[in-house]
């Protein structure tokens, strides 16, 4: 009954839903039918809420008449796995998707703030087509609903990697990044048909550009964190087909996020935040058509199934092919407004969203090769790691050593002098980085130069916020308590960005590793410590069995004792890895527990991992998406301030 | 308005610059760091020494050995050949005999196949499509559709 429910709720929300898209779209000036679009838009909300509460019943009631939960989860799952089911599978996460869109539109016609009616309404409506044709995929491709017969008695559980509270998480923040895009989209194209992008209408596209990054930011971050720790391969980054999905969407976010404040502060670039805003959302289709349809191999595993992806792919083209062609027709009649320098805050800012435009074009281009070679007869091949390090990081290198510059930049026009020897504490921090770096690594330039662009990140940011306070009278810490809180979110987001560097940077150019066979009692010298495996035995976990092995690490700060695990699930023919790992200041030890070695009895594989300040990675990331909480959280006030 | 004119020139000579760089670097990155897949029927005849590619199979029963020191060897196969793979590392937990894998490393004619990378899927019914490609070339293939 409660499947019927939901079944009948998304049945609904998709009439609504276009319906919410034509009145929107046709709505114009009579507010009646504008009235009645909002009103469309609120109770697509409502059932899409339906339909994901009834899914969600169904998991946590272990109701395995549904098809979805008899393939997704089992009776002897801890609770919050079997809620995390609901979305930790294909058909549940695309009634998330669902969700999230129908949630944005309700709120996008909720709170209409200083937008013109036209504007507004078109934007809910646009939204309304963008909630139907993902309610149109799910419910005839992959409906989370459709019942089994005759139900079986067990589930065949929830893939045991993802039971894991960072895994249970990171799919509805990458959603709602994903699907966060969708209402610039929608606010571009509603601009597009309207022939008006003015400065009310960039801050009305600032917060969704914002929520859109931030959350892509957290799920990107949290997807990393728990690829480190689960998989046990010691890395936390792999260039895969399925990262770069997610990549390449943050990238344009994050040009977006900047080129908006540019077209609400200024009135300019408007025609160019439209086209980000439009491939915003064209790359996070793009994402999800190449995470759905199993095209590229990837390291990571997806069900996938090509009729899904060609669905997904003529979305895509929908939507692609809608918003360039409205661009192409009508940008060039948008007002451009004030000009401005060649060195001032605006320019720093198309520099910077010239670089990260170009980031996401080159992995774009290193993604899509594959396709394209096979697509011509050229065999199949695959582009790996190398090809991204020697691309995307000189770019975002000279896309950061830009960086600092731009917040001390005045708008219109700027001064490069005034602004260098502002800078130059900072400049000389890096420099004396990057020295030091070169001699201690024995001249090994590129790690180097990637510590001193981390630093000359942070000092810049550092040297920004001194700026702010070292304006008018009074004490300093007076002063920097009443900074604006959009300095604070801005900074915090830059400094984040240095700190994220220096982790990537000695993360990648200084880990250590090491594969070694060992009996219990047996040592060995690592990284300056030395690791003896103690014990190896069993152990019952609530739904899984698991062999464990404890390590001692002796260093010189004393001696400390980690386990690690292999753990079979009897629900999967698999086993998976629970690795070691001892955080220190300086880095991370990591111990993951392979195989008996056969032929050498009582003898184990084990391997093992230094990942020198790897932890800066995801403080620097965490900082980042503070900083945009923040900023958000900002202009929600400014909102209040400006009745 | 010559000054504005020339700014705008400037700006658009330095982007045109960084273009041509990235280009530059992409076009370079990606003759030099493509890995082509090689089924190991192919290898003595695509593979060249020392280049990096990847090969795919099923894994044969029975063959997997774990050395001291971390060495494992196995065999894989496409049906008509078999070859030997030598890794250094975990192998990763979905990796089984009877699966279908890849190996991403060198090779050398007379020598095991020195991997650098093994990759095996998260989801147990999964099998790579490049091992599924090169299976159905052989013939080999007893599955349904090419997932």
């Amino acid at each position: 009954m409660i499947a019927e429910i939901g079944a009948f709720a998304m049945a609904l929300a998709l009439a609504i839903s276009l319906a919410q898209g034509v009145l929107g779209v046709v709505a114009s000036r009579r507010d009646s039918r504008a009235d009645a679009t909002a009103a469309a838009a609120q109770a697509v909300a409502v059932l899409c809420a339906l339909a994901f509460t009834c899914l969600m019943i169904a998991f946590v009631r272990s109701d395995f008449s549904v098809a979805a939960v008899a393939a997704n989860s089992h009776i002897d799952k801890p609770l919050i796995y079997k809620i995390a089911g609901t979305w930790g599978n294909h058909e549940g996460s695309m009634l998330l998707w669902c969700l999230v869109s129908a949630v944005f539109g309700g709120v996008l016609a909720t709170w209409r703030g200083k937008q013109s009616a036209g504007l507004w309404s078109r934007s809910v409506g646009v939204q309304g087509f963008v909630t139907a044709g993902a309610l149109i995929y799910t419910l005839f491709l992959s409906n989370p609903f459709a019942r089994l017969d005759p139900a079986p008695m067990q589930g065949s559980g929830l893939n045991p990697l993802l039971q894991d509270p960072a895994l249970a998480v990171h799919p509805p923040l990458l959603y709602l990044g994903y699907v966060g895009l969708s209402v610039p989209f929608s606010l571009a194209i509603a601009a597009l048909l309207e022939g008006k992008a003015d400065q009310a209408w960039a801050r009305s596209l600032r917060p969704w550009t914002l929520i859109a990054w931030t959350c892509l930011t957290l799920g990107i971050a949290l997807g990393s964190y728990w690829a480190y720790y689960e998989l046990g391969w010691g890395g936390w980054w792999f260039w895969d087909p399925v990262e770069n999905a997610s990549f390449m969407p943050w990238l344009i976010a994050c040009a977006l996020v900047h080129s908006a404040i540019v077209t609400e502060r200024r009135g300019s670039l408007a025609s160019w935040t439209i086209l980000l805003a439009i491939m915003g959302f064209g790359l996070a289709l793009l994402g999800t058509f190449l995470v759905r349809s199993g095209v590229l191999t990837s390291v990571h595993a997806f069900a996938v199934d090509p009729q899904r992806g060609i669905a997904v792919l003529v979305l895509l083209g929908i939507a692609l092919g809608v918003g360039f062609t409205l661009y192409a027709l009508r940008a060039p009649k948008l007002a451009q407004a004030s000009g401005f320098a060649a060195v001032s805050r605006e320019s720093m800012l198309v520099w910077n969203n010239f670089g990260l435009a170009v980031a996401a074009g080159v992995v774009l281009i290193g993604t899509l090769y594959p396709l394209l070679v096979e697509a011509v007869g050229g065999g199949l091949i695959s582009v790996g790691p190398p090809f991204f390090n020697m691309t995307v990081a000189p770019l975002l290198a000279a896309l950061f050593l830009l960086l600092p510059l731009g917040p001390i930049m005045t708008w219109r026009v700027g001064d490069m002098r005034s602004a260098l020897t502002k800078l130059a504490p900072a400049a000389a921090l890096a420099l004396l980085t990057l020295i030091i770096a070169l001699v201690m690594t024995s001249w090994r330039a590129v790690p180097a130069i990637g510590l001193a662009v981390g630093v000359w990140l942070i000092a810049g940011g550092l040297v920004y916020l001194w700026s702010r306070i070292g304006r008018g009278e009074g004490r300093a810490m007076a002063k920097l308590a009443l900074l604006p809180l959009a300095v604070w979110s801005m900074s915090l987001a830059h400094i984040g960005a240095g700190v994220l560097t220096i982790g990537a940077v000695a993360e990648t150019g200084f880990r250590v590793e090491q594969s070694v066979a060992l009996t219990p009692g047996e040592g060995v010298a690592f990284a300056g410590r030395r690791i003896t495996l103690l014990e190896v035995g069993e152990r019952e976990g609530p739904n899984f069995s698991a062999t464990r092995a404890n390590f001692r690490i002796d260093s010189a700060n004393g001696a400390r004792t980690i386990g690690a695990e292999r753990r079979f699930y009897p629900t999967s023919p698999m086993p998976t890895t629970e690795v070691g790992i001892l955080s220190g200041l300086d880095g991370d030890i990591y111990v993951a527990l392979g195989e008996a070695v056969r032929g050498n009895e009582g003898a184990w594989s084990v391997r093992l991992y230094y990942n020198p300040l790897v932890h800066l990675i995801f403080l620097g990331a965490a900082m980042m998406a503070l900083g945009g909480a923040l900023s958000m959280v900002s202009l929600a006030r400014r909102r209040r301030a400006q009745p | 308005m010559a000054r504005r004119r020339d700014q705008r020139l400037m700006i658009i000579g330095v982007a045109g610059a960084v273009l041509v760089l990235a280009a530059t670097l992409t076009f370079a990155g990606l003759r030099d760091s493509v890995v082509y897949f090689v089924a190991p029927s192919d290898l003595a005849q695509k593979a060249q020494d020392g280049q990096r590619i990847r090969v795919g199979g099923l894994v044969v029963e029975g063959t997997v050995r774990h050395e001291t020191d971390g060495v494992v060897l196995f065999n894989i196969t496409d049906g008509a050949t078999e070859v030997q793979i030598r890794y250094v590392g975990l192998l990763p937990d979905l990796f089984r005999e009877g699966q279908g894998v890849v190996a991403e490393g060198r090779w050398t004619p007379g020598q095991a196949f020195e991997a650098e990378r093994v990759l095996a899927k998260h989801d147990e019914t999964y099998m790579p499509r490049e091992v599924a490609e090169a299976l159905k070339e052989r013939g080999e293939w007893k599955g349904g559709e090419t997932p």
